[in-house]
């Protein structure tokens, strides 16, 4: 056979390979009625709303069984306590470990307030690109979700994630995170913190629609995001933030 | 066969092998391993899917509505914006279940000074109390409805604490008199009425008004206050509150 006869052959063979091959990637549809494209999820957080009552974590522990230790969390609360000689303190509400150096008589504290945290469900997120299995990724409508069985529990992510949101979940040694409580979000429910917040201290809703509690919060005040300087573009802003919080 | 081989260049014979390598390869991801392992769009839809099937606990406010009627109560107090959920607890299983599975049912002091205790971080305006001065030994249901919560005004009548004495001295000759007319009563005294008491006379001259020799007044029993008891102040030994002043 003539060499130059023979690749030809071969090579329209291989190339027709590749493109048979093309039509047999599986088609990827959804099956049910939510459709991912609509939607792009966010959160409001008014400081000056939250009372650092903790139902947020307890409803968020129950609706997604988080474990009940306190070392476990999807959602937080925090306590800035900044004192008169210009010390700040912070401490996790649910903690309920009492120190003897953080009790606070009125006389020293010169402001103090309680700061709601979670995911901030970056739209350019750390944690995904350090997985090396690509275990977490970005849903269509802006959720970073983790595939528990894909993830090796190598923590990376864990690391990597500059507001302290992620944690391994100690029975399954998986990462796990808030997820805006994808199942309840996608049959049009509010997440499970933002429906107990007893002084509507959350607002939950589509980053895009402008008649909507988290439009109307975007408009009616100056907001904040945490870290912005580490370009992760939160999806979580926050109301009256005060210059302490990290 | 052979004579094919040997009649190849052996530059082909090299391609040939790396060609058939590359094959064996495509092979092993395409075929051997499991699709939901090579193709990230699988493996996200598959989480996502797995996300989604969560069971829901929290079953939204909207859903007690339906049933209860303390809703429409609740909607016009100062608990409006709470959802039910927020004190009963998670309720999706009530709602499919009414009959069998109850929701929580708190009254306990404590539940309530969850979110109603003094806490210098709550945002000012919050109605907050100090439980160990609060009336400490009611539940605070007995005095407030959860699903209509009044703030606390201050008693305007001096029996609204002081029943009993208020119940004796109607029997008693002092009954036309109003408290304030022998007991000063500063404005604090009704808001922390054990830090700052209310005044009783210090002076004999006070009953004196009254009751001695020359006084103006015809009906009061009159004694005289030079020979009298001098020791004494006059309620050290007649309680003005009795209906017989002895």
């Amino acid at each position: 056979m003539e060499r130059r006869r023979f690749l030809s052959k071969f090579m329209s063979i291989a190339a027709s390979a590749t493109v048979v091959s093309g039509f047999f990637k599986r088609a990827v549809a959804r099956t049910d009625g939510y459709d991912p494209k609509g939607h792009y999820y966010g959160m409001g957080i008014q400081i000056d709303k939250c009372i650092g009552c903790g139902k947020c974590v307890e409803a968020c522990k129950e609706e997604n069984n988080v474990p009940k230790e306190p070392f476990f969390f999807r959602t937080w609360v925090e306590r800035y306590v900044i004192k008169k000689d210009g010390e700040t303190s912070v401490q996790n509400t649910d903690m309920r470990i009492e120190r003897s150096n953080e009790v606070f008589t009125e006389r020293d504290i010169l402001r103090s307030f309680f700061v709601p945290k979670l995911c901030n469900q970056c739209d350019n997120p750390p944690c995904v690109q350090v997985c090396p299995v690509g275990a977490t990724f970005k849903t269509e409508d802006g959720v970073i979700l983790v595939d528990d069985e894909r993830c090796v529990g190598c923590r990376y992510c864990i690391q990597a994630c500059p507001y302290g949101a992620r944690y391994l979940h100690p029975e399954r040694e998986t990462a796990d995170k808030c997820t805006f409580c994808y199942h309840r979000i996608t049959k049009g429910m509010l997440p499970a913190c933002v429906e107990v917040c007893p002084s509507q201290a959350r607002i939950f809703g589509d980053v895009k629609s402008s008649a909507s509690p988290l439009g109307r919060f975007k408009r009616m005040n100056k907001l904040h995001v945490l870290k912005p300087s580490l370009n992760t573009e939160p999806k979580v802003s926050y109301s009256g933030l005060d210059g302490e919080v990290r | 066969m052979k004579m094919f081989l040997q009649k190849m260049p052996d530059a082909l014979k090299r391609v040939l092998a790396v060609f058939v390598l590359v094959a064996a390869a495509a092979v092993l991801v395409r075929v051997v391993l499991p699709a939901s392992l090579t193709d990230s769009r699988l493996h996200i839809k598959s989480t996502v899917e797995r996300e989604m099937a969560h069971p829901v606990r929290y079953a939204g406010s909207e859903a007690c509505a339906d049933c209860h009627e303390e809703y429409k109560v609740k909607q016009g107090g100062y608990h409006k914006n709470l959802s039910c959920e927020t004190c009963h607890g998670a309720a999706k299983e009530h709602s499919e279940n009414p009959s069998e599975l109850k929701p929580k049912l708190p009254r306990m002091r404590e539940f309530c000074a969850g979110c109603h205790t003094y806490n210098p971080s709550r945002p000012s305006g919050f109605p907050q109390v100090n439980p160990a001065a609060h009336n400490p030994l009611k539940v605070c249901v007995e005095c407030h409805n959860p699903h209509d919560p009044k703030p606390t005004r201050t008693p305007q009548e001096c029996s609204a604490c002081h029943a009993e004495i208020a119940r004796t001295k109607e029997l008693s000759p002092h009954a036309q008199l109003e408290c304030t007319n022998c007991h000063t009563v500063p404005q604090e005294h009704k808001l922390a009425p054990r830090s700052v008491r209310a005044g009783i006379p210090s002076e004999r001259s006070f009953c004196g008004k009254c009751h001695s020799k020359d006084s103006g007044r015809k009906e009061a029993p009159k004694v005289d206050f030079l020979t009298h008891g001098e020791k004494y102040l006059c309620w050290q030994c007649h309680y003005p509150h009795m209906p017989e002043v002895q």
